[in-house]
């Protein structure tokens, strides 16, 4: 049906039939550790080593089932790899794919729950991984032994052939309907780190033969199921907005328009196909009630905060006495820091497929958090979050948009699904401008921050605030990250930040607004890298230091964070003449239990505005499993970050998002990228998250690269604000 | 009823004429290799050739491509392609890959005019092709390696 090859063997299946058959695995060769189906629950109930993350085909095929959404960040791949080590089995071997929706089985160990996010795929599944790849090997030399009548002693694996000492090899395939029947082991030894063959060594993704030929079913806009409808749905322009009346009859009209429904959620046109359901919104005539509808506007937002900012608010740090500390430093700097919503416009907008039959669904897209999307459709259509199944495809990006508190479009979609009522597959689609006028964005902030430097020129005191909505509070989230009412994600990179600084008291206003907002790659140190780093640089000119300087000498007692800090300053041959016409700045940032510091070096157009020619990077992430990876993920982070910080934001006038598509909230294009260089600390730490941690310092690094050549910082993002970009 | 060849084949869809050729790609068709990133030609992920040109299918319009012959991801195929293909995956460019048809369709187009673009080529033709996941880097070094191999 196809006309390109799926030859490679190290791709993952994307035939529709395969697609389609992603639950239906009897049969399909051997299954080590899992018999899915009915069987995979009753297995973890009886075998609590049972290991559901592997399966070998009777070709010999390795198919690991990453519980994670690879939404572009090399998880998938780094799984594989993982379970690839233990088994010793080839890469040629390996493929991946995603597991079912099953919490018990697939949860993810830091948040109880099936989901990805926070940059915790690798950390949480390293030895989780690592043990079901040794489980599947003890079981196949477990096999080997007694088909060849042989201790298991003499028998040993490697490149994904089982070998007796007496010479005689079998395949994986060949022992694995036996190896499937054999003892779970109870124990397993897991190899140290010398023998290794393929963690920290740079394999092929497993997923770039597919992304490279268009391969069909791999995204969720890409599903296309038998009788299908597709919907759009019209929303509230202001949120809290309601329906008061709808005209539906010219949207009737347009050829492929099936029908129109109302849910909660707004007006639903419900076509054959795409175009048609589009077009058809067009042709809505809705009256909107807007009496409880959130309706300042973001300069409005942006005084309140501002004053906001001038009151005292719920303390989150308080070291020593910042207040005497202040009023007794040689100097004393200030600033005043705003950044707006961001949205996070992932390239994929977002789209779900729902069938509704029998009183169970099914969901076909890039599920972040697998388990609150079940759990919402299960929720609007009356049944148990077990009569969900989630097909999880690879995502078009994500940046945070996928991992929602409230399931949003799982809810969208089940509330359609049961308004249409018939057993039809329904595939909800957004369009870019309901992606970016959609909210769930990065919240505004407002940082007040007041520095104290002594006349030896060190840091004595710290007084920060921070203004803007908290992203957990009323979320099923609030118990595990907010304390005493302060939001963790709010201050993170402040609270715990490590400068040795005497004397520091941090505070915290959560703002009320109607604006649904959400964690975005990063977090909280999307704007408190930003405003620490910056700040740093203001106190390292006063003390008449060195910004690197000024941050090892505050920095003493964190070995990590100046661990990278000299090593890209090493690799960047910081403090050496520049260029006329080329300026530098350094940034550092522990996010997601990794280090990462970063040297922008930028030059000025002739009409005022900086371009970034080079990043250099660092990173300190423990182990690293893949480094290639882990190098496209810094690229990733550092031009994502700056893409934001030169331009992007999310206005509001009255209400009403300003911006509609990318013509208005305009991506980083590859003019704009820098050349970038990575390199990442040997460590044998466990390892940490690469997903994010590249993102926090550049937007820092680069204002400070602009402080150094205008000798003013700047305090508002994006740079287009003030001329910069 | 609108005739055209995709990919080498003949076919017939019968759709509105002001129907973006994107929508006949993906939901008539079934050729989602094309992707929907904007639908306002600003994001390049539908880029696909009509007779032989770029274009942005998402503002290419059913009544325009009659009798016309259009190549997609799924039919990229010739030495430049070939190359492009090769680069992408030594280098592994994609990281959702979204957006990776788009970007390899514009950069085997660019390599069929300029066999050995610089890199203000590279940002001219490439401008249009948007990436989130920022793979740009990649993307440039991919587009030399295959202008490389090419050279053989």
């Amino acid at each position: 049906m196809y006309p390109m090859k799926l030859q490679s063997s190290a791709a993952p299946r994307a035939s529709r039939r395969d697609f389609l058959k992603f639950t239906a695995l009897a049969g399909a060769g051997l299954v080590i550790g899992v018999r899915l189906g009915a069987g995979a629950a009753r297995a973890a109930g009886e075998a609590p080593n049972f290991t559901p993350f592997i399966r070998i085909g009777a070709d010999s095929t390795v198919t690991v089932l990453s519980k994670h959404l690879d939404k572009g960040q090399g998880s998938a791949t780094g799984l594989a790899t993982l379970v690839a080590e233990e088994l010793d089995a080839t890469w040629e071997q390996t493929r991946v794919e995603f597991a079912p929706a099953n919490a018990e089985l697939y949860k993810n160990l830091l948040f109880g729950i099936q989901g990805t996010g926070g940059s915790t795929a690798i950390a949480n599944s390293f030895e989780q991984y690592r043990r079901a790849g040794a489980t599947a090997r003890v079981m196949l030399i477990q096999a080997a032994s007694k088909r060849w009548a042989a201790p298991q002693s003499e028998i040993t694996v490697s490149q994904g052939i089982v070998k007796h000492t007496s010479g005689k090899t079998a395949t994986f395939g060949e022992l694995a309907d036996h190896a499937a029947q054999t003892a779970v082991p109870e124990t397993v030894t897991l190899k140290t780190p010398d023998q290794w063959v393929h963690i920290g060594k740079t394999f092929p993704r497993l997923d770039t033969y597919n992304k490279t030929i268009g391969a069909p079913d791999t995204f969720g806009m890409d599903v296309h199921l038998d009788d299908m409808l597709v919907a759009v749905l019209a929303r509230a322009p202001k949120w809290g907005g309601t329906v008061k009346s709808v005209d539906a009859s010219a949207a009737r009209e347009v050829r492929g328009v099936v029908d129109i429904l109302q849910i909660p959620q707004g007006v639903v046109v419900l076509a054959d196909k795409t175009w048609p359901a589009i077009r058809g919104r067009e042709e809505l005539k809705i009256e909107w009630d807007f009496s409880n509808a959130e309706s300042r506007s973001t300069r409005q937002l942006e005084a309140e905060y501002k004053a906001m900012a001038d009151r005292e608010g719920i303390t989150f740090r308080s070291d020593g006495d910042a207040a005497a500390a202040l009023s007794g430093a040689a100097t004393v700097i200030e600033g005043t820091y705003s950044f707006p919503y961001l949205a996070h416009a992932p390239m994929e907008p977002l789209d779900i497929t729902i069938l509704f039959r029998d009183g169970k669904a099914t969901l076909w897209t890039g599920s972040q958090l697998q388990t609150l999307d079940q759990g919402t459709a299960a929720a609007v259509l009356g049944i148990e979050p077990q009569d969900v199944a989630i097909h999880t495809l690879w995502a078009g990006g994500s940046f945070g948009r996928r991992a929602i508190y409230d399931a949003h479009y799982a809810g969208e979609a089940a509330a359609i699904a049961k308004a249409w009522g018939k057993p039809q597959p329904i595939k909800l689609v957004y369009t870019r401008e309901d992606d970016i006028r959609g909210g769930y964005y990065r919240p505004m902030y407002v940082h007040k921050i007041r520095a104290g430097v002594d006349a030896n020129g060190r840091l004595t005191a710290w007084h920060h605030r921070v203004v803007g909505q908290s992203l957990m509070i009323g979320t099923a989230f609030e118990g595990f990250a907010v304390h005493e009412g302060v939001d963790e994600t709010s201050v993170e990179g402040i609270k715990d930040a490590t400068y040795a600084i005497p004397n520091i008291r941090g505070e915290v206003h959560n703002t009320n607004v109607g604006v649904p907002v959400l964690w975005w790659r990063s977090v909280g140190h999307t704007h408190t890298a930003y405003a620490m780093e910056t700040m740093i640089d203001r106190a390292a000119k006063a003390a008449g230091r060195d910004p690197l300087d000024f941050r090892l000498e505050h920095l003493a007692g964190d070995a990590r964070k100046t661990g990278v800090l000299k090593l890209v300053a090493e690799k960047a041959n910081w403090g050496a003449p520049l260029p006329a016409g080329r300026w530098r700045g350094i940034a550092v940032q522990k996010s997601f239990n990794s280090y990462v510091a970063e040297i922008a070096e930028v030059s000025r157009r002739a009409n005022g505005t900086f371009k970034v020619e080079k990043v250099w990077c660092a990173i300190d992430c423990g182990v690293p499993v893949n480094p290639d990876n882990i190098r496209a993920q810094m690229e990733g982070g550092i031009g994502y970050g700056l893409g934001a910080i030169l331009r992007n934001e999310i206005t509001l006038t009255g209400g009403t998002v300003d911006q509609d598509n990318f013509d208005s909230y305009e991506p980083l294009r590859i003019d704009e990228m820098p050349d970038i260089e990575v390199h990442i600390v040997p460590s044998a730490e466990a390892p940490t998250g690469v997903g994010e941690p590249g993102v926090p310092p550049i937007g820092p690094a680069v204002a400070n690269a602009i402080f150094a050549a205008t000798g003013e910082m700047p305090e508002e993002l994006p740079l287009t604000r003030k001329g910069l970009a | 009823m609108v005739r055209f060849k995709v990919n080498g084949a003949q076919r017939s869809v019968d759709v509105d004429g002001g129907t973006p050729l994107l929508w006949v790609l993906r939901d008539d068709l079934k050729l989602t290799g094309t992707k929907f990133g904007c639908g306002i030609a600003s994001c390049g992920a539908c880029t696909v050739y009509v007779d032989g040109e770029p274009v942005r299918s998402c503002q290419t319009f059913a009544e325009d491509v009659e009798g016309a012959s259009i190549t997609t991801i799924e039919g990229l195929a010739g030495k430049e392609a070939e190359a492009i293909r090769a680069a992408w995956r030594e280098l592994d460019v994609p990281q959702c890959g979204y957006c990776q048809s788009g970007q390899m369709m514009s950069a085997a187009s660019l390599l069929s005019d300029t066999p050995k673009p610089t890199d203000d080529d590279i940002d001219v033709a490439m401008g249009g092709n948007v990436c989130r996941c920022a793979t740009y880097h990649r993307i440039r070094a991919a587009i030399h390696r295959a202008a490389d191999i090419l050279e053989g």
